[in-house]
Protein backbone atom coordinates (compact mmCIF):
# COMPACT_ATOMS: atom_id res chain seq x y z
CA UNK A 1 0.00 0.00 0.00
CA UNK A 2 1.50 3.27 -1.14
CA UNK A 3 1.73 5.81 1.75
CA UNK A 4 1.09 9.48 0.77
CA UNK A 5 3.84 11.80 3.04
CA UNK A 6 2.57 14.79 4.62
CA UNK A 7 3.25 18.14 2.65
CA UNK A 8 5.74 19.94 5.29
CA UNK A 9 6.71 22.41 3.53
CA UNK A 10 3.39 23.60 2.91
CA UNK A 11 2.49 22.98 6.53
CA UNK A 12 5.51 24.86 7.80
CA UNK A 13 4.70 27.72 5.26
CA UNK A 14 1.64 28.03 6.78
CA UNK A 15 2.31 27.81 9.97
CA UNK A 16 4.73 30.49 9.40
CA UNK A 17 1.95 32.49 7.38
CA UNK A 18 -0.18 32.34 11.12
CA UNK A 19 2.28 33.59 12.95
CA UNK A 20 3.36 36.16 10.60
CA UNK A 21 -0.44 37.57 10.09
CA UNK A 22 -1.47 36.93 13.58
CA UNK A 23 1.92 39.14 14.63
CA UNK A 24 -0.74 41.95 14.68
CA UNK A 25 -3.18 40.43 17.18
CA UNK A 26 -1.42 38.26 19.27
CA UNK A 27 -1.93 39.72 23.42
CA UNK A 28 1.11 39.33 25.08
CA UNK A 29 -0.14 36.66 27.49
CA UNK A 30 2.83 37.80 30.50
CA UNK A 31 1.99 41.77 30.64
CA UNK A 32 3.99 44.12 30.51
CA UNK A 33 3.09 44.89 34.69
CA UNK A 34 3.65 41.15 35.59
CA UNK A 35 7.61 41.14 33.83
CA UNK A 36 9.06 42.22 37.31
CA UNK A 37 11.03 38.57 38.22
CA UNK A 38 11.85 38.54 34.54
CA UNK A 39 13.34 41.93 34.52
CA UNK A 40 15.68 41.14 38.08
CA UNK A 41 19.49 41.57 36.91
CA UNK A 42 19.27 37.40 38.06
CA UNK A 43 17.27 36.93 35.12
CA UNK A 44 19.39 38.34 32.69
CA UNK A 45 21.04 35.56 30.05
CA UNK A 46 24.13 37.04 29.32
CA UNK A 47 24.79 39.66 31.99
CA UNK A 48 28.55 39.43 31.33
CA UNK A 49 29.74 38.88 27.66
CA UNK A 50 33.00 39.62 28.05
CA UNK A 51 33.20 36.39 30.87
CA UNK A 52 30.99 34.32 28.39
CA UNK A 53 32.95 34.68 25.39
CA UNK A 54 35.99 33.87 27.02
CA UNK A 55 34.66 30.80 28.59
CA UNK A 56 33.42 29.99 24.94
CA UNK A 57 36.76 30.15 23.26
CA UNK A 58 38.05 28.01 26.24
CA UNK A 59 35.74 25.45 24.88
CA UNK A 60 36.06 25.33 21.40
CA UNK A 61 39.55 25.19 21.55
CA UNK A 62 39.31 21.99 23.79
CA UNK A 63 36.33 20.37 22.46
CA UNK A 64 35.65 19.29 19.08
CA UNK A 65 31.87 21.08 18.61
CA UNK A 66 31.50 24.64 17.92
CA UNK A 67 28.13 27.10 17.67
CA UNK A 68 24.57 26.87 18.84
CA UNK A 69 25.43 29.80 21.42
CA UNK A 70 25.13 33.28 19.53
CA UNK A 71 28.78 34.53 20.04
CA UNK A 72 31.08 34.55 17.10
CA UNK A 73 34.52 34.40 18.12
CA UNK A 74 37.86 34.81 16.42
CA UNK A 75 41.42 33.30 15.94
CA UNK A 76 42.90 30.27 17.21
CA UNK A 77 44.70 30.44 20.27
CA UNK A 78 44.19 26.42 20.18
CA UNK A 79 47.83 24.60 20.54
CA UNK B 1 10.85 27.72 -5.59
CA UNK B 2 11.02 31.79 -5.99
CA UNK B 3 7.30 31.84 -5.24
CA UNK B 4 8.29 29.57 -1.65
CA UNK B 5 11.05 32.56 -1.34
CA UNK B 6 9.25 35.48 -1.77
CA UNK B 7 6.45 33.83 0.54
CA UNK B 8 8.95 33.09 3.26
CA UNK B 9 10.42 36.53 2.62
CA UNK B 10 6.89 38.19 3.14
CA UNK B 11 5.98 36.17 6.15
CA UNK B 12 9.13 37.01 8.09
CA UNK B 13 8.44 40.97 6.66
CA UNK B 14 4.69 40.90 7.52
CA UNK B 15 6.03 39.91 11.15
CA UNK B 16 8.94 42.24 11.34
CA UNK B 17 5.99 44.98 10.79
CA UNK B 18 4.40 44.16 13.99
CA UNK B 19 5.83 47.77 15.83
CA UNK B 20 7.31 46.98 20.07
CA UNK B 21 9.73 48.68 21.64
CA UNK B 22 13.00 47.81 21.65
CA UNK B 23 15.97 48.93 24.11
CA UNK B 24 19.65 49.38 23.59
CA UNK B 25 22.10 47.64 25.50
CA UNK B 26 23.48 49.51 28.90
CA UNK B 27 26.31 51.96 29.06
CA UNK B 28 29.24 49.38 30.37
CA UNK B 29 32.57 48.92 30.95
CA UNK B 30 34.55 45.77 31.62
CA UNK B 31 38.24 44.76 32.71
CA UNK B 32 38.88 41.41 33.07
CA UNK B 33 41.97 39.14 33.77
CA UNK B 34 42.03 35.63 32.34
CA UNK B 35 43.69 32.24 33.37
CA UNK B 36 44.49 28.96 31.86
CA UNK B 37 46.15 26.77 33.66
CA UNK B 38 46.45 22.71 32.46
CA UNK B 39 48.12 19.74 30.53
CA UNK B 40 51.31 21.52 30.32
CA UNK B 41 49.64 24.90 28.86
CA UNK B 42 49.08 28.38 30.90
CA UNK B 43 47.13 31.33 29.53
CA UNK B 44 46.27 34.46 30.51
CA UNK B 45 45.55 38.16 29.65
CA UNK B 46 43.39 40.92 29.73
CA UNK B 47 39.76 41.47 28.08
CA UNK B 48 38.73 44.88 28.27
CA UNK B 49 35.33 45.91 26.88
CA UNK B 50 33.53 49.51 26.88
CA UNK B 51 29.94 50.26 26.00
CA UNK B 52 28.64 53.54 25.00
CA UNK B 53 25.52 55.11 23.48
CA UNK B 54 25.54 57.62 21.18
CA UNK B 55 22.09 59.31 21.07
CA UNK B 56 18.86 57.23 21.53
CA UNK B 57 19.26 54.91 18.84
CA UNK B 58 23.17 53.71 18.47
CA UNK B 59 25.26 51.95 20.62
CA UNK B 60 29.10 51.76 20.11
CA UNK B 61 31.11 48.45 21.59
CA UNK B 62 35.02 48.15 21.57
CA UNK B 63 36.79 45.08 22.94
CA UNK B 64 40.79 44.10 24.02
CA UNK B 65 41.42 40.78 24.25
CA UNK B 66 44.94 39.69 25.05
CA UNK B 67 46.21 35.54 25.36
CA UNK B 68 49.41 35.33 26.27
CA UNK B 69 50.41 31.38 25.84
CA UNK B 70 53.30 29.15 27.40
CA UNK B 71 52.79 25.90 25.99
CA UNK B 72 54.57 22.04 26.76
CA UNK B 73 50.97 20.51 26.07
CA UNK B 74 50.50 16.69 25.52
CA UNK B 75 50.42 17.37 21.87
CA UNK B 76 53.49 19.67 22.17
CA UNK B 77 56.35 17.56 24.15
CA UNK B 78 55.51 14.04 22.31
CA UNK B 79 56.49 15.70 18.35
CA UNK B 80 57.60 19.17 19.24
CA UNK B 81 59.22 21.60 21.52
CA UNK B 82 57.80 23.77 23.96
CA UNK B 83 56.64 27.43 22.99
CA UNK B 84 55.17 31.18 24.45
CA UNK B 85 53.14 33.22 21.76
CA UNK B 86 51.15 36.14 22.06
CA UNK B 87 47.50 36.60 20.15
CA UNK B 88 45.82 39.83 20.25
CA UNK B 89 42.39 40.41 19.32
CA UNK B 90 40.03 43.94 19.17
CA UNK B 91 36.72 43.83 17.64
CA UNK B 92 34.80 47.22 17.48
CA UNK B 93 31.28 47.07 17.34
CA UNK B 94 27.59 49.25 17.10
CA UNK B 95 23.95 48.54 17.55
CA UNK B 96 21.13 51.23 15.71
CA UNK B 97 18.16 50.90 16.94
CA UNK B 98 15.09 51.49 15.10
CA UNK B 99 11.48 50.82 16.54
CA UNK B 100 11.23 47.16 18.09
CA UNK B 101 14.40 46.33 15.44
CA UNK B 102 17.87 46.44 16.38
CA UNK B 103 20.83 45.67 13.67
CA UNK B 104 24.70 44.94 14.35
CA UNK B 105 27.74 45.17 12.63
CA UNK B 106 30.75 44.21 14.12
CA UNK B 107 34.54 43.73 12.98
CA UNK B 108 37.20 42.00 14.90
CA UNK B 109 40.65 41.55 14.00
CA UNK B 110 42.83 38.83 15.60
CA UNK B 111 47.03 38.85 15.24
CA UNK B 112 49.59 36.26 16.21
CA UNK B 113 53.01 35.34 15.15
CA UNK B 114 51.71 32.40 12.82
CA UNK B 115 48.09 32.91 12.83
CA UNK B 116 45.56 36.19 11.72
CA UNK B 117 41.76 36.31 11.35
CA UNK B 118 39.56 38.57 10.44
CA UNK B 119 35.81 38.54 10.99
CA UNK B 120 32.95 40.80 10.29
CA UNK B 121 29.02 39.35 11.56
CA UNK B 122 25.76 41.19 10.89
CA UNK B 123 22.30 40.31 12.55
CA UNK B 124 18.82 42.00 12.86
CA UNK B 125 17.05 41.23 16.12
CA UNK B 126 12.92 41.96 15.46
CA UNK B 127 10.66 42.34 19.27
CA UNK B 128 7.28 41.02 18.53
CA UNK B 129 3.93 40.25 20.69
CA UNK B 130 4.48 42.72 23.18
CA UNK B 131 8.36 42.15 23.64
CA UNK B 132 7.72 38.74 24.28
CA UNK B 133 9.65 37.32 21.56
CA UNK B 134 12.88 38.40 19.74
CA UNK B 135 13.66 36.83 16.70
CA UNK B 136 17.34 37.34 15.61
CA UNK B 137 19.35 36.32 11.87
CA UNK B 138 22.66 36.59 11.99
CA UNK B 139 25.45 35.90 9.32
CA UNK B 140 29.34 36.39 9.75
CA UNK B 141 31.86 36.18 7.09
CA UNK B 142 35.55 35.12 8.33
CA UNK B 143 39.09 35.13 6.83
CA UNK B 144 42.06 33.24 8.22
CA UNK B 145 45.56 33.22 7.06
CA UNK B 146 47.56 30.54 8.84
CA UNK B 147 51.06 30.47 8.71
CA UNK B 148 54.52 28.40 10.47
CA UNK B 149 56.70 30.25 12.36
CA UNK B 150 59.91 27.79 11.13
CA UNK B 151 58.89 28.59 7.34
CA UNK B 152 58.22 32.09 6.27
CA UNK B 153 56.92 31.19 2.41
CA UNK B 154 54.14 28.76 4.11
CA UNK B 155 50.85 30.46 3.89
CA UNK B 156 47.28 28.82 3.51
CA UNK B 157 43.86 30.40 4.19
CA UNK B 158 40.60 29.75 5.49
CA UNK B 159 37.09 31.01 5.00
CA UNK B 160 34.12 30.88 7.28
CA UNK B 161 30.69 31.80 7.23
CA UNK B 162 28.30 31.70 10.01
CA UNK B 163 24.50 31.70 9.75
CA UNK B 164 22.34 31.75 13.18
CA UNK B 165 18.94 32.41 14.04
CA UNK B 166 17.99 32.87 17.59
CA UNK B 167 14.55 32.90 19.15
CA UNK B 168 14.19 34.54 23.05
CA UNK B 169 10.59 33.84 24.49
CA UNK B 170 9.20 34.53 27.50
CA UNK B 171 6.49 31.93 28.60
CA UNK B 172 5.34 32.53 31.72
CA UNK B 173 6.27 35.50 34.23
CA UNK B 174 8.86 33.33 35.70
CA UNK B 175 10.30 31.52 32.58
CA UNK B 176 12.48 32.94 29.87
CA UNK B 177 13.45 30.62 27.27
CA UNK B 178 16.02 30.94 23.78
CA UNK B 179 16.78 28.50 20.79
CA UNK B 180 19.65 29.10 18.51
CA UNK B 181 20.35 27.27 15.72
CA UNK B 182 23.51 27.71 13.81
CA UNK B 183 25.65 26.77 10.71
CA UNK B 184 29.19 27.13 10.19
CA UNK B 185 30.85 26.36 6.84
CA UNK B 186 34.89 26.31 6.39
CA UNK B 187 37.27 25.66 3.69
CA UNK B 188 40.23 25.92 2.84
CA UNK B 189 43.20 24.73 5.07
CA UNK B 190 41.96 23.28 8.89
CA UNK B 191 45.16 21.49 10.17
CA UNK B 192 47.34 22.92 13.06
CA UNK B 193 50.87 22.65 10.60
CA UNK B 194 52.67 21.60 13.42
CA UNK B 195 50.99 18.35 14.55
CA UNK B 196 51.74 14.90 13.23
CA UNK B 197 49.61 11.67 13.19
CA UNK B 198 51.00 8.59 14.57
CA UNK B 199 51.05 4.92 12.40
CA UNK B 200 52.68 1.81 13.00
CA UNK B 201 56.68 1.58 12.18
CA UNK B 202 58.60 -1.34 12.48
CA UNK B 203 61.82 0.25 11.57
CA UNK B 204 61.30 2.62 14.50
CA UNK B 205 62.72 1.59 17.81
CA UNK B 206 59.51 2.43 19.54
CA UNK B 207 57.78 0.48 17.15
CA UNK B 208 56.25 3.77 15.59
CA UNK B 209 57.21 7.14 13.56
CA UNK B 210 54.74 10.65 12.73
CA UNK B 211 54.13 12.22 9.84
CA UNK B 212 52.52 15.85 9.17
CA UNK B 213 48.55 15.25 9.47
CA UNK B 214 45.91 16.03 6.96
CA UNK B 215 42.35 17.21 7.37
CA UNK B 216 39.57 17.63 4.49
CA UNK B 217 39.69 20.88 3.15
CA UNK B 218 35.43 21.89 3.97
CA UNK B 219 33.50 21.23 7.07
CA UNK B 220 29.84 22.09 7.76
CA UNK B 221 28.83 22.38 11.12
CA UNK B 222 25.22 22.73 12.65
CA UNK B 223 24.17 22.90 16.21
CA UNK B 224 20.88 23.43 17.72
CA UNK B 225 20.80 25.07 21.71
CA UNK B 226 17.93 25.58 23.64
CA UNK B 227 18.12 27.21 27.47
CA UNK B 228 15.34 27.74 29.52
CA UNK B 229 15.94 30.23 33.27
CA UNK B 230 13.19 30.11 36.29
CA UNK B 231 12.70 32.61 38.55
CA UNK B 232 12.49 30.56 41.66
CA UNK B 233 9.94 31.69 44.70
CA UNK B 234 12.26 32.99 47.17
CA UNK B 235 14.24 35.28 44.60
CA UNK B 236 17.09 32.53 43.06
CA UNK B 237 17.36 31.10 39.63
CA UNK B 238 18.09 27.79 38.00
CA UNK B 239 19.16 27.80 34.18
CA UNK B 240 19.32 24.52 32.18
CA UNK B 241 20.66 24.40 28.87
CA UNK B 242 21.27 21.56 26.17
CA UNK B 243 23.40 21.61 22.84
CA UNK B 244 22.98 19.45 20.15
CA UNK B 245 25.78 19.25 17.49
CA UNK B 246 26.38 17.78 14.35
CA UNK B 247 29.10 18.16 11.43
CA UNK B 248 30.27 16.60 8.01
CA UNK B 249 33.42 14.96 9.66
CA UNK B 250 30.88 13.19 11.58
CA UNK B 251 31.34 14.70 15.22
CA UNK B 252 28.46 14.38 16.79
CA UNK B 253 28.15 16.17 20.53
CA UNK B 254 25.49 16.27 23.47
CA UNK B 255 26.53 19.29 25.80
CA UNK B 256 24.00 20.12 28.74
CA UNK B 257 24.42 22.23 31.82
CA UNK B 258 22.76 23.39 34.98
CA UNK B 259 23.27 26.93 37.14
CA UNK B 260 22.16 28.20 39.93
CA UNK B 261 22.19 31.66 40.87
CA UNK B 262 21.60 33.17 44.45
CA UNK B 263 21.59 36.59 45.27
CA UNK B 264 22.07 37.37 49.13
CA UNK B 265 22.66 41.45 50.06
CA UNK B 266 25.43 42.81 47.57
CA UNK B 267 26.05 39.21 46.54
CA UNK B 268 25.66 36.91 43.89
CA UNK B 269 26.56 33.31 44.07
CA UNK B 270 26.66 31.46 41.35
CA UNK B 271 27.12 27.31 40.91
CA UNK B 272 27.60 25.56 37.42
CA UNK B 273 27.80 22.21 36.76
CA UNK B 274 28.42 21.60 32.88
CA UNK B 275 28.89 18.22 30.79
CA UNK B 276 30.12 17.39 27.18
CA UNK B 277 30.43 14.44 24.85
CA UNK B 278 30.91 14.02 21.57
CA UNK B 279 32.19 11.48 18.88
CA UNK B 280 35.53 11.51 16.99
CA UNK B 281 36.19 12.97 13.71
CA UNK B 282 35.80 9.80 11.34
CA UNK B 283 39.56 10.72 10.25
CA UNK B 284 40.51 10.25 13.61
CA UNK B 285 42.92 7.78 14.82
CA UNK B 286 45.48 7.26 17.46
CA UNK B 287 47.21 5.10 16.16
CA UNK B 288 47.49 4.60 11.91
CA UNK B 289 47.74 1.12 10.49
CA UNK B 290 50.60 2.55 8.05
CA UNK B 291 52.08 5.49 6.62
CA UNK B 292 49.56 7.92 4.67
CA UNK B 293 46.96 5.00 5.67
CA UNK B 294 44.08 7.16 4.56
CA UNK B 295 43.00 9.73 2.12
CA UNK B 296 42.42 12.37 5.98
CA UNK B 297 43.97 12.03 8.46
CA UNK B 298 43.81 13.67 12.06
CA UNK B 299 45.62 12.87 15.54
CA UNK B 300 44.13 16.01 17.72
CA UNK B 301 42.61 15.30 21.15
CA UNK B 302 39.77 17.35 20.13
CA UNK B 303 39.00 15.70 17.50
CA UNK B 304 38.59 12.35 19.48
CA UNK B 305 35.62 11.22 21.07
CA UNK B 306 35.80 12.53 24.57
CA UNK B 307 34.05 13.45 27.77
CA UNK B 308 34.28 16.75 29.63
CA UNK B 309 33.15 17.88 33.24
CA UNK B 310 33.31 21.44 34.24
CA UNK B 311 32.45 22.67 37.84
CA UNK B 312 31.92 26.72 38.17
CA UNK B 313 31.57 28.65 41.12
CA UNK B 314 30.97 32.31 40.50
CA UNK B 315 30.94 35.05 43.23
CA UNK B 316 29.93 38.99 42.45
CA UNK B 317 29.99 41.53 44.96
CA UNK B 318 27.98 45.04 44.54
CA UNK B 319 30.30 47.80 45.89
CA UNK B 320 28.80 50.39 44.04
CA UNK B 321 25.08 50.67 43.92
CA UNK B 322 22.88 52.94 41.60
CA UNK B 323 21.05 54.01 44.92
CA UNK B 324 22.64 57.25 45.27
CA UNK B 325 26.51 57.40 45.49
CA UNK B 326 29.57 59.95 44.71
CA UNK B 327 31.15 58.24 42.24
CA UNK B 328 30.29 60.82 39.37
CA UNK B 329 29.41 59.81 36.32
CA UNK B 330 29.45 55.97 37.84
CA UNK B 331 26.27 54.55 38.68
CA UNK B 332 27.10 51.35 39.68
CA UNK B 333 30.17 48.62 39.86
CA UNK B 334 30.44 45.14 40.62
CA UNK B 335 33.79 42.47 41.17
CA UNK B 336 33.72 38.82 39.80
CA UNK B 337 35.78 36.09 40.62
CA UNK B 338 35.15 33.13 39.11
CA UNK B 339 36.66 29.51 39.36
CA UNK B 340 35.93 26.79 36.62
CA UNK B 341 37.79 23.32 37.23
CA UNK B 342 38.02 21.22 33.59
CA UNK B 343 38.26 18.05 33.09
CA UNK B 344 38.55 16.04 30.24
CA UNK B 345 38.64 12.03 29.70
CA UNK B 346 39.57 11.30 25.84
CA UNK B 347 38.62 7.70 25.15
CA UNK B 348 40.73 7.05 22.19
CA UNK B 349 44.20 9.53 22.89
CA UNK B 350 46.81 7.81 24.58
CA UNK B 351 49.41 9.30 27.10
CA UNK B 352 52.49 8.75 25.01
CA UNK B 353 54.53 9.69 27.81
CA UNK B 354 53.24 7.23 30.04
CA UNK B 355 55.13 3.52 29.71
CA UNK B 356 52.99 1.06 27.88
CA UNK B 357 53.11 -1.40 24.65
CA UNK B 358 52.65 0.25 21.41
CA UNK B 359 48.73 0.47 20.99
CA UNK B 360 48.14 0.09 24.91
CA UNK B 361 49.50 3.28 26.24
CA UNK B 362 47.29 4.33 28.77
CA UNK B 363 44.66 7.09 27.78
CA UNK B 364 45.36 10.58 28.16
CA UNK B 365 43.51 12.98 30.88
CA UNK B 366 43.37 16.76 31.16
CA UNK B 367 42.32 18.62 34.18
CA UNK B 368 42.87 22.54 34.03
CA UNK B 369 41.60 25.58 36.11
CA UNK B 370 40.32 28.45 34.48
CA UNK B 371 39.97 31.58 37.00
CA UNK B 372 38.70 34.81 35.89
CA UNK B 373 38.56 38.26 37.97
CA UNK B 374 36.68 41.54 36.23
CA UNK B 375 35.50 44.55 37.79
CA UNK B 376 32.39 45.82 35.46
CA UNK B 377 31.26 49.73 35.45
CA UNK B 378 27.60 51.08 34.26
CA UNK B 379 27.33 54.94 33.63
Amino acid sequence: MKVKSLPTGRIFLSFLLLVGLSGCSVEPWVKPYDRGHLADPIMELDADVVSTSYMQHVFEAREGTRGGEGVVGGGCGCN
Amino acid sequence: MIIRRSLVTGILLTMVGHVDAGVLPEDRADILYHLYDGGGVEIDGPSILVRKKLGTSVSIVGNYYVDMVSSASIDVITTASPYTEERKQWSLGMDYLRGASTIRFNYTSSTESDYDAETISFSVSQDLFGDMTTLTLGYALADDKIGRSDDPTFERHLDKQVYSIGLTQILTKNLITTLNFETITDEGYMNNPYRSVRYFDSGSAVGYSFEPELYPNTRTSNALGIRARYFLPYRAAIEGRYRFFTDTWNIEGHTFSLSYIHPWRQWTFTGKFRYHDQTGADFYSDLFARSEATNFRGRDKELSPLTSYTFKLKAAYEFLSDDGNDWGFVKRGTVTASIDRLHIDYHEFSDLTALGTIGNEPLYKLDADIFQLFFSFWY
